[in-house]
Parts: structure tokens; sequence; C-alpha cells
């Protein structure tokens, strides 16, 4: 098992009603969390519900939910960005 | 080279007076703002960013244009924070020898930091408030660059 620091934007911070946390877990891949995460607590399967609406940034880069969970320290999710 | 994230107001005019002090080698300046506008009874938009990750994707867009463009120097701000109509969200200035240079790469600055840049935004009114949507048009906007 390792710590990985987890941080939610926009709406999905709301459904999962927090910014962010720290999980302790052994899953391979962020796909692999998220469905980890969707069977712990209803918010969460609720936050995760459609994942074509979900995007997800690894240590602070783009990333997609095959990204391996391997050494990384902190996985965001969040929506599509709205920026300018 | 310049990118900031900031909470507080900004003076177009005296960054591109910064932009270019001192300077001899620039022949255009292009600039953009975008501005909070009320598309009927919005009271205010909250910014939210991803700190951190929001000044490493600016940065990123930044290094892309200036190896795509010859450019003298170039400035992206983008607020955070609750603004309401008529309030200036971000800008961004690209300074060239030429003006298709400033154009252009201003453009792809633009483009890019509308879907590829860590913010959010959620407005809100007497209805209620929403997040607003990505639309197609800012995603498809990216595919002219590639």
């Amino acid at each position: 098992m390792s710590a990985v620091r987890l941080r939610y934007f926009a709406w999905l911070r709301e459904r999962v009603g927090e910014s962010a946390e720290t999980v302790e877990t052994d899953a391979a891949t962020v796909r692999d969390l998220v469905a980890e995460l969707a069977g712990r607590e209803e918010r969460y399967a609720l936050a995760f519900a459609d994942l074509s609406a979900v995007r997800v940034a690894v240590d602070e880069e783009l990333a997609d939910l095959a990204a391996p969970l391997a050494g990384v320290r902190e996985v965001a999710f969040f929506p599509p960005m709205t920026g300018g | 080279m310049a990118i900031r994230v900031q909470r507080e107001d900004f003076d177009p005019g005296a960054e591109i007076a910064a932009l270019t002090a001192g300077r001899t080698d620039v022949g255009a300046v292009v600039t953009f703002s975008g501005l909070v506008r009320d598309t009927g009874g919005l009271a205010s938009l909250e910014l939210e960013h991803y700190p951190g990750m929001a000044e490493k994707a600016l940065a990123a867009i930044e290094a892309e244009a200036a190896a795509r463009w010859s450019l003298q120097a170039s400035l992206v701000i983008h607020r955070y924070g609750r603004l309401v109509p008529g309030e200036r969200i971000m800008m961004v200035a690209t300074a060239a020898r030429h003006r298709q240079a400033a154009f252009e790469a201003a453009e792809f600055l633009m483009d890019y930091l509308k879907s590829r840049a860590p913010f959010w935004k959620k407005e809100s009114g007497a209805e209620g408030s929403r997040w607003v949507a990505a639309t197609e048009e800012d995603t498809a906007a990216l595919d002219r660059w590639t």
C-alpha cells in the first residue's frame, strides 16, 4: 500500500465533498483507483458515474485513466477545463 | 516570457508598457483581454483553479508558442476567485518583430488556455449557480494547430 494525495475540483469537489484527501491504495492505475473509490462510498460512485466527463492529472500533468500509480504523489480529478 | 496566476486585478496598459520597456526589437504587440460577460442575470463568476498545475500548464503553453513563433516577449495573466460582470478575467500579450507572429501566437495561447489550463467557472445568478461546461468549439479550436 502506498499513500496518494487526491485532489478534486469544480463539481467533482462538490460531489465528493472535499477538495483533497490522502488515501492508502495498491491500485495499479488511476482507473483502478477510481473503481476502488466508487466501491467505497456512494458519493464517489456519484462523482465518477460518467467517466467521459472526468479529466485526470497525475503529479500536476494531464494524464488519462490508464496512467500507472507507481511512484505517484498526487492525482487530481476535474471536469473539462474552462480557462480564458 | 511570463505567467501570472493571481486573485488581484491588473492594468493591461501598464502590462503592455512593461512588456516592451527598454526594447527596440519589437515591431508588433498583440493583446487579448477576457472579461466577465453578463449573458442575462449573471451576478458573479467564481473562478476555481488548480494551484501549481495552473502555472505549469500556462508556462508549457507559452513555451510551445515560443517554439512555434519568433516572439520577443509574451505574457499570460489569469485571475481566480469571485468576479462580477465587467471585470477582467485574464489577458495574453505577445510581442514580435512582425504582426503575423504576434497575432497567431496570441490566438494559439488563447485556444490552448481555454481547454488546457486547469481553471473552472461557476456562474451565479438569481436562478442559482451552475458550472460552465466546456464547449465543442473550444475543443475543436485546438485542431487547427495540430
